[in-house]
């Protein structure tokens, strides 16, 4: 395959980020903007053409037979540590790859598109265009990635995007703190994946990933044996790396970040925070999934902490008021089925069922990535009319928003998972890959499964239904107060658009044949539903919305009362199981109060006490013997006698 | 003589030093220095050129340009020069922090004295990186520290008395322990019967310092270049001295002055003692990897930009040294990328605060806010040197603390396992400081309404900070040009004595 068309996927996001980043502030917010957006436009253009060249153009290079191969566009040496290792910077393309290269520039195209309108009039409007750019190119070359060391490069270089992008509105408080946040967690899990890239490199000898995932026993043999307080180093690695995961996909204990991320603008929330650089984590386990196949502590670390973070997730989602949190919450419970999904896929070294946990979380990766765009957007819409983040200011809207209310419908059913709509047929998979592990993990995430449709459906009852606000009133308040302020009315086409689009994938995604296109050894997969799994989370999940429904419809008293009820389990809920009031414990009491402050103030006052001690006691010490040198010369003779009388009976007293 | 090009680098800063004397006005001040350090900085790269010519044409000789002129023959002193990849790395790095040095000085009051010594403490700076001789090493060493002591005390603020005495009392302590050990050296420089000798070439051929002496002077030497690389317990007078500074002696004095440290420790401790340095490099490990931590705790905590970013270089210059005592060809590489960086970031770092310093009057971020809406240009260059400071990729710390991450690892005992992952966890500590600087500093709204005033960056400013945000990011996409020009001066026998790679 020729190079240029990579290269050109890599490079136009570099440049215009680069261009205007550097020159934006000189151009109109129009130019700057559909500069960016056509760059985007161009990306996706080659993207799709690479990845459906991968697909279907059967070369010999991409498909041998019915396997599907790993092909290295190119591979160049960027950095060489030692004879053997070295960072490389090339161009992947295999089944998950080419997947990566139709979401991530769909999503963000449609983004770039919908801030068009969302954005329209901000300050710094070339800024935030040139941050997309730099995003999509971090996130590219983190897809592409040829080399354990190229990812890790690109998952900072996404890390920091991510932090210019929630820090977008820099003079909030709020969003300061959120990006800070951010970053920071997501440093600490970096922390785990670069010292587990760190023992990988150092026992198989390279950072590349083909020949670790081609020959994982070669891998296996490679550590020999070594074990580390009881768990093999393998694990220890293969977990380290999984932390980085953790820290980017928001799993339990790092997801902290993700609901405040919420801070910045809903167009990023979408792109950043729910489509694409929050699954980073998957696609790492993905792209290592034949060495985590050769561990099944590893695996099942995997299971449980995505188990427990979709429960969890789904669990605070059913409470929180902001629209934008619940959604962050439901992304998180989200991403946390195609860990599980991950997880289930292998026991004992063995792929089960051909590897359906690979393929149904790659399939619910891409079909979450259209819905919850979807959703998020659709949000934003919202947002942009009613100018507030909480469902409470909404209501009723189904009238004002027709278009937003049918697409935010649609993403709520293919979430939910009801039948034709995406999510459904990927989730189907999920729950029959738990289904074939283990009975128990197949009964956890129905219900979760079942929980996600009943916190979807509530909210969009709350926003599209319940009790319709007096917003003429309002409207009238806020103009007494100088305000402008208007009637929620339907958002501009380029934010309709991007909807319509996302609202017509997330339809008819779920039909696309892709257990022939991404399975974890190349094979082809042919999926066939599962009609009691298939049933169960049909029923499951019609139970829940009209479950839904019957709370939240038409303004009444029940929620209240439900909440009530069992008021202690609803505010720890709400307040997220004081994960955060945690973290600011341990970072201010313990980190700042016990560890920054006791150095500085041994730094002060022991360490350079004791410099300042030496130059007292040097400073005092030449006050007190000054006096000898007084300049009178009676003294010196004075001295001078003493001495010679002493020296003479010295000498006497050793002649004699 | 004058046929050696590197003679050139002591020549050049000498005849600027003439010409300072000829000035009439601040506008020839000004042209003599920035004329003068382009001249340098020229020269250093085509030295680079050449080099890379020489290294391309199969000449492998551990250095090149050698050249040695008698100068006190009774103890056999010599004017020796010569230079490897570091020294032209360092010889670059100098060059390109004078030149911005010299912008963010453009308006020092009593230009003529400070650019005096300026230019002196430059000379000394030159002179020690193409020195080989470790007697007019020494010399050079301490013509580069004495006019620390003038140019903090007159031109400094705050307490600069006391910082100043501090500073050079500190180094002048380190000193002292420097050259018991050069003398030391000297002494056991050739085997019985043959003339002792100063020159850092000859020693190694003649390998003739026992392990014994070996033990007792490589602690002299590494502590005293050590204090200048801020090594933990000695590196106080860094904080005090740093934030007494004027902006351009605090961008020379991080920037290339403790390069010093860290080039000596290398060149004279481990590269003639290696024994030694492989018996006793535990303790340094420890001390070093400290300093690591150590450092980044305590920048969390501080108040003042210039103690933030004194500290943040305690912990980078720490890694510097700790990388050293690995004794391999990767983690060293590491450590020279990392002096590289640290030298051109801690410099940004230092004239921007100097930038911000000189227009709010001070350097108290409880006291400042919301700068990004204010001085966007300045504070977006704070931005991206924080970012190279906590190791963002596609700037210089990132590939110099992964090189020395990689190459660390390698040792595979359980001690120096620990220690990697204590310097790796400084990652996190030094984003959680660079961001509570970015986050109270530039974004968050502005907090004192004075401030709204304010101008952004002039051009000489703009110039000065686009340089070196340009080196910064030129190292980081393109590391490999770096690491192979260090690489090749890891000549394999210091480490073959070692059985080490």
């Amino acid at each position: 395959m020729d190079i240029t068309i990579p290269v050109l996927i890599l490079a136009i996001p570099l440049f215009m980020f680069l261009f205007l980043g550097l020159l934006g502030m000189k151009m109109s917010h129009k130019l700057a903007g559909t500069l960016g957006t056509l760059g985007m436009g161009t990306v996706l253009v080659l993207s799709y053409y690479t990845a459906f060249t991968y697909w279907f153009s059967g070369a010999p290079e991409f498909i041998e037979g019915t396997t599907r191969l790993q092909y290295t566009v190119f591979n160049q040496t960027w950095l060489q540590f030692t004879p053997a290792l070295a960072i490389k910077l090339g161009f992947l393309l295999d089944p998950i790859s080419a997947l990566m290269l139709i979401v991530i520039p769909t999503i963000s195209f449609m983004v770039h598109v919908y801030s068009l309108g969302y954005m329209h009039g901000e300050k710094g409007f070339q800024r935030y265009y040139a941050f997309l750019s730099l995003f999509s190119f971090s996130m590219l070359g983190l897809v592409v990635a040829t080399n354990i060391f190229q990812m890790y490069i690109f998952w900072e270089l996404v890390g920091a995007s991510s932090f210019l992008l929630i820090g977008f509105f820099y003079t909030l408080p709020s969003a300061v703190s959120a990006c800070k946040k951010a970053f920071i967690v997501t440093r600490f899990a970096d922390l785990g994946f670069l010292i587990g890239i760190l023992i990988l490199s150092f026992y198989t000898g390279h950072l590349d990933f083909l020949p670790m995932t081609q020959d994982p026993q070669g891998v296996f043999a490679s550590f020999g044996g070594a074990t580390f307080m009881g768990a093999s180093v393998l694990t220890w690695a293969l977990v380290l790396i999984f932390t980085g995961g953790m820290g980017k996909s928001a799993m339990l204990p790092l997801h902290i970040w993700l609901p405040d991320a919420m801070e910045g603008p809903t167009p990023v929330s979408a792109l950043i925070h729910a489509a694409t650089m929050v699954v980073a984590g998957v696609y790492l386990v993905a792209r290592l999934f034949p060495l985590y196949m050769l561990e099944d502590a590893a695996l099942n670390f995997i299971t449980v902490v995505g188990a427990l973070t979709a429960f969890y997730a789904a669990v605070v989602a059913c409470t929180q008021i902001d629209i934008k949190r619940i959604l962050a919450f439901s992304t998180i419970s989200q991403i946390a089925f195609m860990m599980v999904s991950l997880g289930v896929a292998s026991k004992n070294g063995e792929a089960i069922h051909e590897g359906l946990g690979y393929m149904a979380s790659m399939f619910h990766l891409f079909t979450h990535a259209m819905f919850k765009a979807l959703l998020f957007l659709g949000a934003g819409s919202l947002i942009h009319a009613v100018h507030s983040n909480n469902y409470t200011a909404m209501g009723g809207l189904r009238k004002y928003m027709p278009i937003t209310h049918i697409t935010f419908l649609i993403g709520c059913l293919a979430i939910a998972g009801i039948p034709p709509f995406a999510g459904f047929f990927s989730k189907d998979e999920i729950l029959t890959a738990c289904y074939a592990n283990s009975t128990f993990w197949g009964v956890w995430m129905t219900v979760v499964a079942g929980m996600t449709a009943f916190y979807m459906f509530r909210m969009y009852f709350l926003i599209f239904w319940w009790e319709n606000p007096d917003y003429e009133a309002r409207v009238k308040e806020q103009e007494a107060h100088g305000h402008h302020a208007s009637m929620p009315h339907e958002s501009p086409i380029a934010m309709t658009f991007p909807l319509i689009f996302l609202a017509a994938v997330a339809t008819v995604c779920g039909f696309t044949p892709f257990g022939e296109l991404v399975t974890y050894d190349g094979h082809e997969y042919h999926i066939h539903l599962d009609w009691t799994v298939a049933g169960t989370s049909i029923v499951v999940a019609v139970v829940a919305i009209l479950f839904a429904a019957s709370l939240y419809l038409k303004k009444n008293d029940k929620p209240t009362r439900m909440a009530d009820s069992c008021r202690w389990l609803w505010t720890a809920a709400l307040r997220r199981f004081y994960w955060d009031e945690i973290y600011l414990f341990i970072t201010r009491r313990i980190i700042f109060d016990g560890i920054c402050k006791p150095i500085a103030w041994f730094d002060r006052h022991i360490i350079d006490g004791t410099m300042n001690g030496l130059a007292y006691v040097t400073n005092a010490a030449s006050g007190a013997i000054k006096g000898f040198q007084s300049g009178k010369v009676q003294m010196y003779i004075w001295w001078y006698l003493i001495g010679a009388v002493l020296l003479a009976l010295i000498s006497a007293a050793c002649i004699l | 003589m004058f046929s050696n090009i590197l003679i050139y680098f002591v020549v050049i800063p000498l005849v600027m030093l003439l010409g300072l004397f000829l000035c009439r006005d601040i506008k020839q001040i000004r042209a003599v220095a920035v004329t003068g350090s382009v001249a340098l900085t020229a020269l250093s790269v085509w030295l680079l050129i050449d080099y890379l010519g020489l290294r391309a044409a199969g000449n492998d000789a551990p250095m090149l340009y050698l050249g040695s002129w008698e100068w006190f023959a009774p103890l056999n002193i010599h004017l020796a020069v010569g230079v490897d990849g570091i020294s032209i790395a360092m010889l670059l790095l100098t060059g390109v922090i004078m030149i911005t040095g010299s912008f963010a000085s453009w308006e020092i009051p009593q230009p003529k004295e400070f650019f005096l010594w300026l230019i002196l403490l430059s000379t000394g700076v030159y002179g020690f990186f193409i020195s080989i001789d470790l007697f007019t090493m020494f010399m050079f060493y301490e013509v580069a520290l004495i006019p620390m002591y003038l140019l903090i005390g007159v031109w400094g603020s705050g307490n600069k008395n006391y910082s100043a005495m501090k500073l050079t009392l500190m180094l002048m302590g380190g000193s002292a322990f420097l050259m018991l050990g050069l003398i030391g050296i000297f002494y056991h420089s050739a085997p019985e019967g043959q003339p002792l000798t100063w020159n850092i070439l000859e020693i190694v051929d003649n390998n003739s310092i026992s392990v014994g002496w070996q033990k007792f002077l490589f602690p002299m030497t590494f502590v005293g270049f050590g204090v200048l690389g801020a090594m933990f317990p000695f590196h106080t007078w860094s904080p005090d001295g740093h934030a007494s500074a004027p902006t351009a002696v605090s961008m020379l004095h991080a920037g290339v002055l403790m390069k010093l440290g860290g080039y000596g420790c290398f060149r004279v401790a481990i590269y003639l003692m290696p024994q030694a340095a492989h018996e006793l490099a535990w303790i340094f490990i420890i001390l070093t990897g400290i300093s690591v931590v150590y450092g980044a705790f305590s920048a969390c905590v501080q108040n003042d930009l210039k103690y933030i970013n004194a500290y943040s270089s305690v912990s980078h210059c720490g890694l510097v040294l700790f990388a050293i005592l690995m004794l391999n060809t990767t983690a060293m590489t590491g450590a020279i990328m990392q002096m590289l960086s640290h030298g051109l970031m801690t410099a940004l770092f230092f004239a921007l605060i100097g930038m911000i310093y000189g227009r709010t009057h001070t350097r108290d971020i409880r006291e400042m806010g919301g700068m990004m809406q204010i001085l966007p240009y300045l504070s977006v260059c704070y931005v991206i040197a924080g970012m190279a400071s906590l190791g963002l990729p596609g700037l210089s710390g990132f590939v110099a603390e992964m090189t020395i991450f990689v190459g660390s690892f390698q040792h595979t005992d359980m001690f120096h396992r620990v220690f990697v992952i204590v310097a790796c966890s400084s990652i996190v500590t030094t984003a959680v400081y660079i961001l509570r600087v970015v986050g109270k500093l530039l974004y968050g709204p502005v907090y004192d309404q004075h401030h709204l005033s304010l101008t952004d960056a002039k051009w000489w400013e703009r110039l000065s900070t686009a340089t070196l945000i340009v080196c910064v990011a030129g190292i980081g996409c393109f590391p490999n040009f770096f690491a192979d020009l260090i690489k090749f001066t890891f000549s394999p026998q210091i480490f073959s004595v070692l059985g080490l790679h």
